[in-house]
């Protein structure tokens, strides 16, 4: 089983200092930088990436090569890089771990793909929650600054770039990154419509890219081994390695690297040990909470990649795998998630912050036998009223999961309606 | 009467502004420093914070009521928040909350009588793999059991006493 074995950016997860300078430069850290600001055109750094394939790891899947083409270059302006450090979609811990145990590897990425975009100003939006990430990731912009690794004069090149770790506060929706923009300005997180799209008008006005840390942390190796090579894992539609993170009901959870395209059972049974207790399987989420879930049926044959993943009816996501075992009530779960989307929604567009309260509160009712009759029609009329009909893509990352546990476990929300029918009767 | 920072915490403000291009982005930051300093984000501080940025203070009002870690009321001196999202729930967060209920005598939302815990249900904290977990003031404690949870109890009772 070779995906074992596959690592491009696991390889110092748990091992001690691994996140000091020292430990990095070690083990041949910074030399890609150096050797791209030295002897690379800034487009051609662009173009490598592009030949990689390498797509956006934060959940959308939009390759990153082709977002940083779109970076408007106007006169008299500066232009910059928001590294997304928000991790808060329920069931991903990955970026965590990069800033945890690699956050040096993290910086490099961001030096390259700075100087690729001409940006001399890069941001890390990172959650507030997150503590031990945040201070290695600071200590490690401060021995850089130090070591001459950033600042005026980056790795002795000429080329300046200052990093600015910015702590969120709490808030879901600032993982969206127009929300990341209006936070990283001082302001609540509210999305913004879309055009002008950030690589036009983004931080402070100005042209912006905003990626995720697992894809920025992928750039040095992209650098160092060549596109093409990149290319050698994964599938055609979606190269590389991946960071899955497996929770829920297993033996051993956790972040495991596997290239793309890995079985889905594969993940659940071999690197995470099975359904725990030797429990039968009832449910998978594939890529974070706001994914569409699956049945067994659907996971027997599931392949970890985009295109296998929406095949399927669902996403690939952040990564986030949520197994559940056949003792799973499925209406609690939807209840959970629902509480999730309406305790988070911003409250900007009302079809999201009514929606999500609503569809949280009828569910609540069935779950505790105050519901009506006709409630699984109304909850789809809800879902309705709100997809489309907002700035961001909070109200459907709400509706599509309730659409898929009310299609896929029918039976179960049916039953809860039966319980209530005979309670009256009584 | 108008807040006063000693001068180590001014330089904090001061810091944090000159890292943003623009003075408002500084604002986050600088209700981080203040709720750190200060226990709580204060009416005195928020207007500190917008005479120092230059902008209105209903503006700090509505980041500090949107971001959930802002609090404008006294915590306890340990804030344990406990993650109920769906990979924490489906490994028994419930019964750790029933467990830290009955054990601190409180309600979610409450502080013990003696100050010492505030006991709050929190969102995904990214911890999923080791769930269920919980975070006391900056600190992640995962793989929770109610036998855990006592040990963490004691321990930070002990921390509490040594420090009083």
């Amino acid at each position: 089983m070779p995906e074992l074995t596959t690592k491009i950016l696991s390889n110092y997860f748990g091992v001690d200092k691994a996140w000091t300078y020292d430990f990095y430069v070690g083990h041949g850290g910074y030399e890609t930088a150096k050797k791209v600001l030295s002897s690379m055109e800034p487009d051609a750094v662009t173009e490598e990436v592009k030949t990689s394939g390498l797509r956006g790891r934060g959940g959308a899947g939009f390759p990153t090569g082709l977002k940083w083409s779109f970076l408007a270059k106007p006169e008299g302006k500066p232009r910059y890089l928001c590294i997304n450090a928000d991790e808060s979609e329920p069931g991903t811990f990955k970026d965590r771990q990069i800033m945890e145990w690699d956050p040096h590897m993290l910086i490099e990425g961001m030096i390259i793909s700075s100087f690729a975009l001409g940006v001399h100003t890069a941001f890390v939006y990172i959650r507030g929650e997150f503590h031990l990430p945040e201070v290695h990731l600071s200590q490690a912009v401060e021995e850089c600054y130090a070591k001459g690794v950033l600042g005026k004069d980056v790795l002795g090149t000429g080329y300046a770039l200052d990093i600015v770790v910015h702590r969120g506060a709490g808030a879901y929706i600032c993982g969206e990154e127009t929300a990341l923009l209006e936070s990283l300005e001082g302001k609540r997180g509210y999305p913004r419509l879309k055009p002008p799209f950030p690589a036009v008008e983004g931080l402070f006005g100005c042209p912006t890219i905003i990626n995720n840390v697992e894809s920025i942390a992928n750039i040095p190796w992209i650098l160092a081994n060549g596109g093409e090579a990149y290319k050698g894992f994964g599938t055609e539609k979606s190269p590389g390695t991946r960071l899955y993170c497996v929770s829920g009901h297993v033996n051993r959870p956790g972040v495991y690297e596997a290239e793309l395209g890995i079985p889905l059972m594969t993940l659940i049974n071999e690197h995470a040990g099975g359904v725990r207790g030797g429990k039968k399987l009832k449910a998978v989420i594939p890529g974070g909470s706001s994914t569409p879930v699956l049945t067994p049926e659907q996971c027997a044959d599931l392949t970890l990649c985009y295109e296998g993943v929406a095949a399927a009816g669902s996403m690939l996501g952040s990564g986030g795998v949520i197994v559940m075992d056949e003792d799973t009530d499925m209406v609690k779960v939807l209840v959970n998630l629902l509480r999730f989307y309406s305790h988070e929604s911003c409250g900007q567009c009302s079809p999201c912050r009514e929606g999500t309260g609503w569809l949280y509160k009828t569910m609540k009712n069935l779950l505790y036998g105050k519901g009506e009759a006709g409630e699984l029609a109304k909850i789809e009329d809800i879902a309705s009223n709100m997809e489309n009909r907002t700035v961001c893509p909070l109200a459907a990352a709400a509706t599509m999961p309730t659409r898929s546990y009310l299609k896929h476990f029918r039976l179960e929300f049916e039953a809860y309606l039966k319980q209530m029918e005979l309670a009256g009767q009584r | 009467m108008k807040k006063e920072y000693p001068a180590e915490v001014q330089a904090r403000f001061e810091a944090a502004v000159a890292k943003y291009p623009h003075k408002k982005a500084a604002t986050l930051t600088c209700l981080w420093i203040a709720q750190e300093t200060d226990g709580h984000v204060t009416l005195e501080a928020m207007e500190y914070i917008a005479d120092l940025l230059e902008i209105p203070v209903t503006h700090i009002y509505a980041v500090v009521g949107f971001y959930s870690m802002y609090t404008t009321k006294p915590l306890g001196k340990y804030h344990i928040q406990v993650c109920h999202t769906l990979s924490c729930e489906l490994m028994g967060a419930e019964g750790i909350i029933d467990h830290l209920k009955q054990r601190l005598g409180i309600n979610v939302g409450e502080t013990t009588p003696d100050g010492l815990f505030t006991l709050s249900g929190v969102e995904c904290l990214a911890s999923c793999g080791t769930a269920p977990m919980c975070q006391i003031n900056r600190a992640y404690y995962e793989n929770l059991t109610p036998e855990i949870v006592d040990q963490i109890l004691d321990q930070l009772r002990k921390e509490a006493t040594v420090h009083a």
